[in-house]
């Protein structure tokens, strides 16, 4: 179990994280959703005693970070890709870090194997493909078998067959009772992958609960109908209460009735119906509803294309946003 | 106890263990290949200066001035070596740092080992160790090799001599000694360029710039000078050779205590700066 308490983090003026509370249970996998910039990394930072926070804690079964007598065998990180020194192999890189916590040495073959990193265990990671990389960081997370399991956007880098290997392989750890925490700036792959949801935009936490909680809440439902009587359909529906917008392919959205009773009173009124169709607003749109706030950036399209995240911000900081 | 091997996996002991932590830094010090060819390096500057010194000095004896042959010093000589290789040395000692932080390294080591004193210290030891062997093997052999290149009518050394083991076990102490300063500089600094030209303002420019003052100022800080302790140590008979300087093992200490002050920075700001 990791609980996150009040935790703030300022870097310079900028504040990445802002009284932000949360728990993460064992036995599920938590996700950890937030737009770039939100300060995902910098709590996982926390947790684990790398950054120190200004105000509040994080502890990890009830310790903080510093306080756990062989860390590794409790908790294993997975914090950025290639943190690895590129001259070092796989293996080399894998057993300096078993031999500090005493850990076996046929533990780090194990781990090499699970990943299926066995085959490039004595090349040099600087050779090693950005999937590759994030493979090791997994191992390294797997190496002491921990109870409780950090992975920081572990999909980054990964083809179809890793992300999908990934995902069963956090159901997996979570179904053998260990506490799984991993962040993703993706909405759809939460969906999939986690079973609850801590979700922050800009360092503040926004909201957290179950997936299908968070679905429900933030997303509306509604039903799409196309009619040759659009209009006089339109009018009648609206009588009952219900919300009707025209969309461009000129069919209908109505939301505040069932599929069910748009089709009752339109057969009772004599109007005919091509399509009634039950739709759900996309995950991404519920998280981009619910984010939208706290994007730092909106995108200018006078702007020249910016490069990565602490530019976006930068702009977003210094056009006094 | 029992005598029954269970996994270690499943017995965790509550504490992380010295000799594992050690084991740890061993293995990170000699897998990569950096490490390798900076002490080939040395091998190299140090045993080379020595044996094309002593064979020079062999072939052209007759021909050298009075003066050259009165202040000739077989032992000195054969260790010049050592001089050179304390950039080598400092080389190595700001990258076995410099690169954790580089390559992001340290995020990992500092997950396993969250005491951050405790990972420079293991660093530290096992850092002194490797370079107190090789430091010890390159000075002896500069030593020998040297003496036995220097024919007569030119004379050579033996460890009998006085001041001559002195000179040559110092050797191999202040490039020890010299590896930890550099290896606290690139903790405090972080960067290896920054930290390797900071090294080699303290060792090579400092000397110079104190060197350009007026004498009044300069001389007498001329001894504070690593480069100036360093020369003292791998001497025989400084007070001969060498003109404002302490004795050899105060200079010495002087050095250890440079090394300490940069180790103890280093240890404080590991503790208050983010990883
Ligand atoms: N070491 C640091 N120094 C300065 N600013 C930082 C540092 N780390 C993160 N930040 C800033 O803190 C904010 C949160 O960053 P981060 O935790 O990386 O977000 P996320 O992982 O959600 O993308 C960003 O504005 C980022 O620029
Ligand atoms: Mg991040």
């Amino acid at each position: 179990m990791i609980e996150v308490r009040g935790v703030t983090k300022r870097y310079k003026e900028k504040v990445a994280v802002k009284d932000l509370s949360f728990e993460v249970k064992q036995g599920v996998v938590t996700g950890f959703l937030g737009p770039n910039g939100s300060g995902k990394s910098t709590t996982m930072r926390m947790i684990v005693g790398l950054d120190a926070p200004d105000e509040g804690t994080a502890t990890i079964n009830g310790k903080s970070y510093a306080d756990l007598g062989v860390p590794l065998r409790e908790v294993g990180a997975l914090l950025e890709a290639k943190a690895i020194h590129p001259g070092r192999s796989a293996f080399n890189h894998l057993w300096y870090l078993a031999q500090s916590n005493d850990i076996p040495r046929s533990r780090v073959d194990t781990v090499l194997d699970m990943v299926g990193l066995s085959d490039v265990a004595r090349k040099r990671a600087g050779k090693f493909s950005l999937g590759m990389g994030q493979r090791l960081g997994i191992a390294a997370a797997l190496l002491g078998d921990p109870g409780v399991l950090l992975f920081d956007e572990p999909i980054n880098g990964l083809d179809p067959e890793g992300i999908l290997w990934v995902r069963n392989l956090l159901k997996g750890l979570a179904s053998e009772g260990r506490t799984v925490f991993v962040s993703s700036h993706l909405m759809s792959e939460m969906a999939l992958t986690a079973d609850y949801l801590v979700v922050i935009g800009r360092g503040e936490l926004i909201s957290s609960g179950s997936v299908s909680d968070f679905i429900n809440e933030s997303s509306g439902q509604f039903v799409r109908v196309r009619s040759p009587q659009a209009e006089q359909l339109a009018t009648l529906l609206t009588g009952f209460d219900a919300v009707v917008v025209r969309e461009d392919d000129g069919a209908l959205a109505v939301s505040r009735l069932s599929a069910e009773a748009i089709g009752t009173y339109a057969g009772d009124a004599g109007i005919r119906l091509f399509e009634l169709s039950p739709q759900r607003a996309s995950l991404e749109d519920a998280f981009m509803e619910l984010t939208r706030d706290s994007v730092e950036f909106h995108g200018h399209g006078t702007q020249s294309a910016p490069t990565n995240d602490t530019e976006l911000l930068a702009q977003s900081v210094t056009s006094g946003k | 106890m029992s005598l029954t091997l269970t996994p270690a996996l499943q017995t965790p002991r509550p504490h992380l263990r010295t000799t594992s932590l050690l084991r740890s830094e061993w293995t990170k010090m000699r897998s990569v290949r950096s490490t390798m060819w900076t002490l080939v390096a040395m091998a190299i500057v140090v045993i080379g200066i020595s044996v094309i010194g002593c064979l020079a000095i062999t072939n052209s004896w007759a021909t050298m001035s009075l003066g050259n042959r009165l202040s000739f010093n077989p032992t000195g000589f054969a260790l010049k070596g050592i001089v050179f290789s304390q950039l080598v040395i400092g080389v190595l000692g700001v990258l076995v740092m410099s690169a954790e932080y580089g390559t992001g390294t340290i995020r990992a080591t500092l997950t396993a080992i969250p005491n951050r004193p405790r990972v420079l210290a293991m660093k530290a030891v096992v850092f002194a160790a490797v370079s107190l062997v090789v430091g010890e093997v390159l000075s002896f052999g500069a030593f020998f090799v040297g003496q036995a290149l220097l024919r007569s009518p030119a004379p050579h050394a033996t460890l009998s001599q006085p001041g001559v083991l002195r000179a040559v076990v110092g050797g191999g102490l202040v490039i020890m000694v010299l590896g930890l300063f550099a290896l606290g500089l690139a903790t405090i600094i972080r960067h290896s360029a920054g930290a390797i030209t900071s090294y080699v303002g303290t060792i090579l420019v400092a000397p110079i710039i104190i060197q350009a003052l007026p004498s009044s100022i300069g001389h007498p800080l001329m001894r504070f000078m690593p480069f100036q302790i360093t020369n003292v140590m791998t001497s025989t008979n400084p007070s001969n050779d060498i003109g404002s300087a302490f004795s050899p093992w105060v200079g010495f200490s002087l050095l250890c205590l440079y090394a300490a002050i940069a180790l103890v920075v280093a240890g404080v700001m590991m503790v208050r700066r983010d990883a």
